[in-house]
């Protein structure tokens, strides 16, 4: 594979957006879990599919409106756990319900070229363009620098909300925040795994690294490192076997994480 | 109807740090708490009694100012800048297997005090520090929280709350979720605490307390103030005029046998 990488630009891109999404998906992954956002995540995923559909058939970039969408049901969502209403779940289920169904109308409609569904469910890392590399090398820098300058309110807001607002950090806007990071993650990472594997690099290599490491910085990384392992790795084994790319690195990560949980249990048991 | 030998007589007349005036709250269409006043003062140890649901934590979460008051005020005058107002949750109320050592969550108690875009600084490692040392867990900062026990995690979260340099503090149920052993130790920690910070303690069950509490407000919709939490019998006897559901809860019984 390695002489192949030195000849062919797309597994050159395909191999650098990979880099790029494990870092995204360490960090964003690790509040994913531990704030327990995971059904919120697969809403806003499902919804986006919504805006892309749409911005098909109007001959529009597609990662514009899924953009849209995901970060306007990010905002959504943060205030309807703010009202308290009790209603979360249903609207996280309402949004995932509708903006599938919009994004599957609009796309057997849309005009010319009729886009291939299975990419977008499943994705194609084999497709990214330079421009994806781009856009995710710009992300995965904002996600960082937000990171490393609200470090302290954003675990305090993990960890506890109440504490933290009691002492006077704006919990609804870091809520907020961490939300619109999930959903831009979310626009960019579907063109990796798709749009239902998508929850699988957020929530796999957190999971793994929870086992792994002690602290909050430590799980992170690790989570990083985990995400590296199946996201490379499983474009390796995809293009040795000929199988599909995120159905691959979902399948790599599912067996290292199995791998951590028996680890820790022999561990357990010494 | 001050008990003989008090020496907190003094206390009593403390400067207000906390006033809560005719506060209506609740939640969507319930009303949990109707027309309640109270005042916290400087020396103050208030325990906050009352049966499940009878609106104990609502009123913990309107003076914390977690919940906005249908009508009514809750005045703070207790200084404005953060980490003052000392909050102390249920443990219950979190992920357990949170990523975070104690000292970790500890240093979370000097929020208040950095702004926005900054680093704890050394200043607030000493504090944290100081605070874990306060309640005797130094020997356990660089643990993961998942592995303390209930009462080990209690003490974490007073020093959470203490480093932040209080000067009020605000516990929910301390004593939940803690064995017998550590109760004791819990309530001489507190004890010792109220000589500088006042307490305001939310308890269904007053037995361990003992004679630590000085004032006592039982809460069931309304709210019935004894400045003279001193078990003395005229102030069990103003218990015994709390709401019936609080009788029946047997929390004064308790606290007769255990102080005849």
């Amino acid at each position: 594979m390695l002489g192949d990488l030195l000849t062919y630009e797309f597994l050159r891109n395909a191999l650098a957006a990979s880099v790029l999404a494990s870092v995204l998906c360490g960090v964003v992954g690790t509040f994913v879990v531990v704030k327990r956002l995971v059904f919120i995540s697969g809403g806003i995923s499902h919804a986006a599919f919504g805006g892309l559909g749409i911005c098909l058939f109007f001959g529009i970039d597609p990662r514009l409106g899924a953009a849209a969408v995901a970060v306007g049901s990010a905002l959504v969502l943060s205030r309807v756990e703010e009202s308290r209403s009790g209603s979360r779940d249903a609207t996280i289920g309402l949004l995932w319900a509708v903006g599938m169904a919009v994004g599957v109308v609009f796309l057997a409609r849309a005009p010319g070229y009729a886009p291939n569904l299975m990419s977008y469910l499943f994705g194609n890392v084999l497709a990214v363009s330079p421009a994806d590399v781009g856009l995710t090398f710009a992300l995965a820098t904002s996600v960082l620098l937000l990171l490393a300058a609200f470090s302290k309110e954003l675990v305090a807001v993990a960890f506890d909300e109440p504490f933290a607002q009691v002492q006077g950090v704006r919990v609804g806007a870091f809520r907020t925040l961490l939300l619109v990071m999930v959903a831009l993650s979310v626009v960019f990472l579907i063109q990796l795994v798709g749009i239902i594997l998508v929850i699988a690099l957020l929530t796999i290599p957190p999971l793994a690294a929870l086992r792994l490491a002690r602290s909050f910085p430590g799980v992170i990384l690790t989570s990083m490192a985990v995400g590296l392992v199946m996201t490379v790795g499983g474009l390796a084994l995809s293009y040795a076997w000929d199988v599909p790319s995120g159905a691959t690195m979902v399948l790599l990560g599912a067996v290292l994480l199995l791998a951590t949980v028996a680890w820790k249990r022999w561990r357990g048991r010494r | 109807m001050s008990a003989p030998g008090s020496s907190t007589s003094s206390a009593a007349a403390g400067e207000p740090l906390l006033v809560a005036e005719h506060v209506t709250a609740g939640y969507g269409r319930d009303v949990v708490l109707a027309d309640v006043s109270l005042t916290v003062r400087r020396g103050d140890f208030l325990a906050v009694l009352g049966p499940n649901g009878g609106g104990k934590t609502t009123l913990l979460k309107v003076l914390l100012g977690l919940l906005e008051p249908w009508s009514g005020r809750v005045e703070h005058r207790h200084s404005q800048r953060g980490g003052a107002l000392g909050y102390v949750p249920q443990h219950a109320t979190f992920e357990r297997s949170f990523p975070a050592r104690v000292r970790d969550v500890v240093l979370m108690g000097r929020l208040g005090r950095r702004g926005l875009l900054r680093r704890y600084t050394r200043d607030d490692r000493a504090a944290a520090a100081a605070a874990l040392e306060e309640v005797g867990l130094t020997g356990l900062s660089a643990e993961p929280v998942e592995e303390l026990s209930g009462g080990q995690l209690q003490r974490t979260l007073i020093a959470r709350a203490l480093a932040g340099d209080p000067e009020i503090l605000l516990l929910d149920e301390p004593l939940a979720s803690v064995d017998p052993e550590m109760r004791g130790r819990l309530v001489r920690l507190l004890g010792e605490l109220n000589r500088r910070i006042p307490l305001v303690v939310v308890t269904h069950d007053l037995t361990p307390f003992g004679a630590t509490v000085r004032q006592i407000a039982c809460v069931n919709r309304r709210l019935h103030y004894h400045p003279e939490g001193k078990l003395t019998r005229e102030a069990l006897e103003e218990v015994y005029g709390c709401p019936v559901e609080l009788v029946s809860h047997g929390v004064p019984h308790r606290v007769l046998a255990a102080h005849p």
